[in-house]
């Protein structure tokens, strides 16, 4: 497949999909999973101790699927490191191959596995995106010159459900101009939101892919919209899984008619499949977007 | 204002496992309103010590026991009671706790509290955190409410992806201090000023330990 940076700036639609580091230090099953995803997404992305739950750290896993051959979005969040832990590994990124990288604030860190710790939120993901162009231009932080600079395309995350979307937008916007050249939004569920991100994100030519969350259940949808911040799925999508006699066949079939909603609106889709990464492969026939050929 | 509540009084008997006799010490100010360490906390204490076998020897609520001199000299006005007792339990913050260690070089001191935060008064009571002294005030920056504090993740540049119908995603009791402040700029015509990127903290301004000397 056509790697991330090189479909989106082709103006072609790109599908890149989620995998998450194992907690410890058992690889085999995560690369499996990242390589069978390979063929079919542009890029697998790389989640950073996701939720706060303690992982392999995404730099770690991500520089594994990169010596793969596999393009990887490595995600990086401002939860657990500070400003100069967070340039160091990113030159460290760029040096194990890696080529686009994530910048997220982090979940908060109670809601982990760890929530005792201390969170670090040295700087935000406005200042991550920042830091990020710095180095591309081989400065660091401070404008102190590097031995070399890194190649990183640098993304973003916008929440379209987020209500009041005003002040998300207004993020959204200020994210833009730190440097995110793409955005990957959380899951949603009907497209108003997007409209509204899309047409800014037109003004700026920065590509957005739409965040498709494969549910499994009546039962983890609920939990979702209780537990998760910023997802809401619907009552009508609650109602439909609730009614299937196969539930997870009724989640693909959902998310499938979900990226043929939003493909027109949209420059492409992320998907997460929450350890059920195999179906993303079924997702995308259903949605037309199955061959490798066809991107 | 020092908010700060009581330490479980279990904890406290087991740290004074071999003292016969303790001097007991409040505030007038901080921790009078907090109900910690005012008269009626200090007669409680007072039982308390006495049901776990504890004698009081005396004790005293200094008006303001982060005055150091204050504190000196309230505690040399009460020398022979201090001098009975093995050690001096402070119902006050723990920056009145260390003004105590410094007035008695060689007496054990215990605190019988945990200091929480600066706090505002809502009512009697009832209080909450808005202002963590970061060293460097953002509050020009974000329309007067600040989300180094008020915001769990300290965000400079807007909210995060959580907020849930106005509500913070780590405590849904309290409103998402970012739409308050776009709120507030928005109504005050000050949309656009946040349109640039609010740089990232400098914490040179809040090494520990801070001092400051006015000449």
């Amino acid at each position: 497949m056509k790697p991330l940076k090189e479909t989106l700036l082709a103006g072609e639609f790109a599908v890149t999909a989620e995998v998450g580091p194992p907690k410890g230090t058992e690889i085999t099953d995560f690369i499996e999973k990242a390589k069978l995803l390979a063929p079919f997404v542009n890029a697998v992305n790389v989640t950073d101790n996701q939720g706060a739950v303690m992982r392999m750290s995404s730099l770690a896993a991500s520089a594994l699927l990169a010596s793969e051959g596999i393009d990887v979005v490595y995600q990086l969040t401002c939860r657990d490191r500070n400003r100069l832990a967070l340039q160091s590994d990113l030159l460290g990124a760029h040096a194990l191959g890696i080529k686009n990288s994530l910048a997220l604030t982090g979940d908060y860190i109670t809601m982990g596995d760890h929530p005792q710790g201390k969170a670090v939120f040295d700087i935000d993901s406005t200042h991550l995106l920042q830091m990020i162009e710095e180095l591309n231009v081989g400065k660091d932080m401070m404008g102190n010159p590097l031995s070399g600079s890194t190649d990183l395309f640098p993304g973003a995350v916008v929440t379209p459900s987020s209500l009041p979307l005003e002040p998300q937008l207004m993020r959204f916007e200020k994210k833009i101009r730190a440097g995110a050249r793409f955005f990957q939004t959380q899951a949603i569920f009907d497209a108003e939101g997007i409209k509204r991100v899309m047409s800014i994100a037109k003004k700026y030519d920065v590509k957005v892919l739409a965040g498709i969350l494969l549910l499994k259940s009546a039962g983890m949808a609920r939990f979702l919209n209780a537990n998760i911040p910023g997802v809401k799925v619907p009552h009508t999508v609650i109602e439909e899984l609730e009614k299937a006699c196969d539930p997870l066949q009724k989640g693909i079939e959902i998310a499938a008619r979900q990226i043929e909603e939003l493909r027109p609106l949209c420059d492409g889709i992320h998907l997460m499949a929450m350890s059920a990464e195999e179906k993303v492969i079924d997702i995308l026939a259903r949605a037309g977007i199955s061959a490798q050929s066809d991107i | 204002m020092i908010i700060t509540s009581k330490k479980d009084f279990k904890d406290l008997e087991k740290r004074l496992a071999g003292k016969e006799k303790v001097f007991l010490l409040g505030c007038g100010e901080c921790s009078t309103q907090c109900k910690t360490g005012g008269e009626k906390d200090l007669e409680e204490m007072v039982s308390l010590l006495e049901d776990a076998g504890i004698k009081t020897t005396g004790g005293v609520v200094v008006a303001e026991p982060c005055h150091i001199p204050l504190t000196k000299k309230e505690l040399r006005a009460r020398k022979e009671e201090v001098a009975r007792a093995d050690a001096v339990m402070v119902l006050a913050c723990g920056a009145a706790v260390q003004s105590v260690a410094e007035a008695l070089p060689d007496k054990p001191v215990y605190t019988g509290v945990d200091t929480l935060f600066l706090g505002n008064i809502n009512r009697n009571g009832d209080f909450s955190e808005k202002c963590s002294m970061c060293g460097k005030c953002e509050l020009n920056n974000t329309a007067g409410l600040c989300p180094v504090t008020r915001c769990p993740k300290g965000l400079l540049n807007g909210p995060c992806g959580g907020v849930d119908n106005g509500r913070c995603e780590v405590d849904n009791d309290i409103s998402c201090i970012w739409v308050e402040i776009y709120k507030r700029s928005e109504k005050e015509g000050r949309l656009e000023e946040f349109m640039a990127v609010t740089p990232p903290k400098d914490y040179s301004f809040s090494l520990r330990p801070s001092s400051l000397l006015i000449r």
